[in-house]
């Protein structure tokens, strides 16, 4: 029996059950592209016939790291970029669970992109919701890693003399094997996309852009939006590597100049996740190391006789 | 050392198999019923540099490495450097030679390999050899290895002329090559050690050097462990069954000795990106419900700070272990220090609330992980063990018994599903998993997956089921239960009372204080000492936060001063004693190194005699002396 009933449980859960009963209600400010993004996740999670407690959502810091403090699931709020390696590492020691990580642009593409890369690369099983706002909401609207050329704010009074990162292509480079863009602005391709991002096994990423009116006020409330998927404009194969490149390429360019292209870029189902590749190769047990300690029979190893004959 | 105790010193090049042969020599004398203890000396490179090990073979416990050696083994350094004297680096191929002369006594015994190293190139050799009556006996190693193997054999030369010279039966050695050699090079290293052996019986005097290997009989069995060997089979058998790190040395050799036993437990290791995610990646997996350690030495360490105090606001157990080198920055990777103590002690931002510990032995460190482990389960708090390149790397003789134990893989105070369906929730249905108001200031947790036991962990200041606040209430209430914690443990910890252990006549009059690896060797000083007539006695702490002040206060009220011995250049030791205390910096001075090499027992004998008692200056730079407060 497992010592985890809510996971793999058979619920009916509507969006609801993901509200908190009472408290905390959301302090965004109005018309802040995160509630899209809380909001997206309700609705997947629901569709998914997942029950909060088998879902994990860690989170970084900044305004986009408040997610968990709304959504009701086991949350973890961790630090300023590091959402990653706590969101990999829950799901190695309980593969069972759900896991789903969140954070800003800064935190994500910034000071946490080491993680980001490593992650990708690695195409651990869990989902990655990245509130690109071209913007450090949180800290009061420094330039990000994402905000465009020319960008002016406090800490950038001449306008930002660097070129914005791509995050699409960088994650296709690192190794993702599943990322989309989506936009606040359109919560039932939001909702489509964190469904299939989770059900897919290995990392997918969401670019999920969210305005932030306080702070990014220039920027454009990332409408009208394309999606390329439906687009009769767009003819590209997302399973297509060089393709899904070109296309992402496309898309990081058209933002700047005032186009909103959204949709899923580059679907691999075919790659093993990590914890598949660990398994094959004999360093990860077939059972949650987690269950294991509630196992009452079982017999623990000591390495007193495992390991001593060779120190003799 | 004593007359009846053997130092050896096998020196050569890195990457010339210096420490696999002086192992193997170790555990083969170790077999034989003796007691061993073995030091590493090596640079910081791959390949070429002089490197050497040495081992202390005594017939009674020996618990640090000797003042001096008796037996040179100087093989070539084949991956030497420009071997122009005028290099930056000097001569490198000579080095196994005339780097290792300073420190042999009297009478002892060179060794060295003529196909390689030509003494002519060493200023005064001869005279030397003639001053110190040293035994000399040039042997072309390389050729004797070479007719029946290969010339990496001369390693095994080497050993068969040791055995030949110092009269150690020559099956003690070679029925460990038998256990420890594949097939296909077992047969020409025999061949290679009986030619070399029978070949020094024949053309040498053997006789002549008063040089013998003693014998003993141990009365349980022995095996032959490292402090880092300690560390893992401790984590191993509190069912530590997940790691996650980054190489760096020293802590690299707990990392790979996990990594290389998880697999066939089922347990799970992770090489990544880099400490920040090491740390986070035993925080997420502890947090999930496994337990979880990370390490690393300074620089990685330095990185860890920051996930460091997000256990701590969430309590999150957490395993680090962190192997010091000398720093600051890259400062020496392969040479140990003790000066990360205070780096250890407060790193991270906010109120420090972690257990610290700095275990003296192998023996200890295995326990003191296993204490490590519980305490971070039980207490929800990290645990580090500090220690360094010395205690990991180096080798002595445990009674196996010490590691029959029974495993322990309690996951502490963590709620089953029932349980859950007891406790107090919220009105969201939030399981308050940080109460205001718990016994020892615990508040048991909830695992992910749990029915019933959703709650939000955060690095933000946080209301009973998670939700950040900034309350003055709830804060007072949340630091108070957390740091009650520490006082909890630490009454637990002067309950079984094992680690801080006191040697030597309770009545002297002086007393030598010491941290972490040093034990010993200060341990084996105060032995020299008393019987020169001194009156003196050692403090080993091994625990450094919570700091046990009771011990410590009531050893420096039985003595009239004390000697603090530590590898710092800053004092931090006896800082954290008078911080602790509140006082007693008028009664203790300090004892200093920091050059890269550890202390030897008659540094702290010279620093003891000249310095403290005598008031005179120290002769060389080796060790730092400095008074106590007002003087
Ligand atoms: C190590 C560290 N550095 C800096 C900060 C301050 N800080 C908090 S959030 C943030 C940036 C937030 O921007 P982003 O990640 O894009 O999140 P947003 O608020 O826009 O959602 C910064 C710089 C911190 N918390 N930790
Ligand atoms: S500052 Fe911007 S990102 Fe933050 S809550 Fe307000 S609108 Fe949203
Ligand atoms: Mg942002």
């Amino acid at each position: 029996m497992s010592a985890f009933s809510a996971i793999g449980e058979e619920t009916e859960e509507d969006q609801n059950e993901f509200t908190p009963g009472l408290e905390p209600q959301p302090t965004w400010c109005p018309g802040c592209g995160d509630f899209g993004v809380l909001k997206a996740l309700k609705g997947a999670a629901a569709e998914l016939g997942l029950s909060p407690e088998e879902m994990m959502v860690t989170t970084g810091i900044g305004c986009s790291g408040k997610l968990n403090s709304y959504f009701n699931s086991y949350g973890f709020h961790t630090i300023h970029g590091r959402s990653l390696p706590i969101a990999r590492a829950a799901k190695l020691a309980n593969p069972g669970l759900t896991v789903v990580a969140a954070g800003g642009d800064g935190d994500g593409y910034g000071i946490g992109g080491n993680h980001f890369m490593h992650t990708a690369r690695e195409n651990h099983d869990i989902t990655y919701i990245v509130f690109n706002n071209e913007i450090f909401g949180l800290t009061k609207g420094q330039t990000s890693p994402t905000s465009p050329m020319g960008h002016k704010s406090k800490t950038q009074p001449h306008g930002s003399a660097k070129t914005p990162l791509r995050p699409l292509s960088m994650s296709l480079n690192a190794g993702a094997s599943y990322v989309a863009r989506t936009a606040a602005v359109n919560p039932n391709q939001a909702k489509d996309i964190i469904v299939e991002a989770i059900q897919h096994d290995g990392f997918s990423h969401v670019d999920f852009l969210t305005q932030c009116p306080t702070w990014n006020k220039d920027a454009r409330q990332y409408v009208p939006y394309i999606d390329i998927n439906e687009s009769e404009d767009y003819e590209f194969d997302k399973t297509n590597r060089s393709e899904a490149s070109e296309m992402m390429f496309e898309t990081e360019n058209a933002l700047h100049e005032g186009t909103v292209l959204t949709g899923r870029y580059y679907v691999d189902s075919d790659r093993p996740s990590y914890q598949q590749e660990k398994k094959r190769i004999g360093e990860m047990p077939e059972e949650p190391l987690a269950e294991r300690y509630f196992d009452d029979s079982y017999e623990w190893e000591r390495s007193f006789d495992n390991f001593l004959d060779k120190h003799k | 050392m004593t007359d009846h105790e053997l130092i050896w010193r096998i020196a050569g090049g890195s990457g010339d198999g210096i420490a696999s042969t002086s192992q193997n020599f170790a555990k083969a004398l170790m077999r034989a019923g003796l007691h061993v203890f073995t030091h590493r000396h090596y640079p910081s490179r791959i390949r070429g540099g002089h490197t050497y090990t040495e081992v202390r073979v005594s017939a009674d416990p020996v618990k640090s490495r000797g003042d001096g050696y008796n037996f040179l083994l100087a093989l070539g350094d084949s991956f030497a450097r420009n071997p122009s004297e005028g290099a930056y680096y000097g001569n490198e191929e000579i080095k196994p030679l005339s780097e290792n002369l300073d420190e042999l006594v009297e009478g002892g015994v060179i060794v060295y390999d003529s196909g390689l190293l030509d003494p002519s190139e060493i200023e005064d050799f001869d005279e030397r050899v003639e001053e110190n009556n040293w035994h000399v006996y040039d042997i072309d190693l390389r050729t004797i290895a070479r007719e029946h193997g290969r010339e990496v054999m001369r390693n095994t030369a080497g050993v068969a002329v040791t055995c030949a010279i110092a009269d150690i039966e020559p099956d003690v050695i070679k029925s460990l090559m038998s256990d420890a050699m594949p097939d296909k090079i077992l047969e020409p290293n025999l061949t290679v050690f009986d030619d070399a052996y029978e070949m020094v019986q024949e053309e040498f005097d053997v006789e002549a050097p008063d040089i013998q290997a003693p014998t003993g009989e141990h009365d349980e069995e022995q095996v032959l462990i490292s402090g880092s060997d300690a560390i893992a089979y401790g984590a191993i058998d509190e069912g530590c069954r997940f790691i996650a790190g980054y190489p760096m040395t020293p802590w690299t050799e707990v990392f790979t000795i996990m990594t290389q036993n998880l697999p066939e437990l089922g347990g799970i290791s992770e090489q990544v990106e880099d400490e920040i995610a090491a740390a986070a990646l035993a925080i997420g997996a502890s947090h999930a419900g496994a337990k979880a350690m990370s390490g690393s030495s300074g620089g990685g360490f330095s990185l860890m700070s920051e996930p460091l105090g997000l256990a701590e606001i969430t309590e999150t157990p957490l395993v680090l272990v962190e192997a010091m080198r000398a720093g600051p920055s890259t400062g020496m990777p392969t040479k140990p220090e003790q000066s990360d103590l205070e780096h250890v002690l407060y790193t991270s931002q906010g109120d420090s609330h972690r257990v610290v510990f700095a275990p003296g032995t192998a023996a200890e460190a295995y326990y003191q992980t296993r204490k490590a482990f519980k305490l971070a389960y039980e207490y929800q708090i990290p645990s580090i063990v500090l220690y360094d390149q010395k205690l990991g790397g180096e080798l002595s003789n445990v009674p196996a018994s010490v590691f029959d134990e029974e495993p322990n893989a309690d996951l502490g105070s963590v709620l089953t599903e029932a349980e859950l369906e007891e406790a107090p929730h919220d009105d969201s249905g939030k399981y308050q998993r940080f109460q205001h108001d718990t016994e020892h200031g615990v508040s048991p947790r909830s695992l992910p997956g749990q029915k019933g036991g959703r709650y939000l962990a955060t690095g933000n200041e946080h209301m009973p089921a998670g939700h950040i606040s900034e309350s003055p209430e709830n804060r007072v209430a949340q630091m108070n239960r957390r740091m009650q914690k520490v006082d909890t443990i630490r009454a637990e910890l002067n309950d079984d009372d094992e680690f801080n252990t006191v040697h030597g006549d309770e009545d002297a009059d002086l007393g030598l204080i010491t941290f972490g690896s040093q034990q010993g060797t200060v341990e084996e000083a105060a032995d020299v000492l008393n019987e020169k007539g001194h009156s003196v006695k050692v403090l080993g702490v091994s625990e450094m936060m919570p700091f046990p002040k009771q011990q410590v206060t009531d050893f420096l009220d039985s003595v009239d001063e004390a000697l603090v011995v530590e590898m710092t250049a800053s004092a931090q030791f006896r800082g954290l004693i008078q911080k602790e205390l509140g006082g007693y910096g008028d009664k203790m001075s300090s004892l200093l190194k920091y050059n890269g090499n550890p202390f030897e027992p008659l540094d702290i004998v010279e620093g003891f005699e000249t310095a403290l008692l005598e008031g005179e200056e120290l002769p060389d730079n080796r060790t730092k002396f400095v008074p106590k407060v007002g003087e």
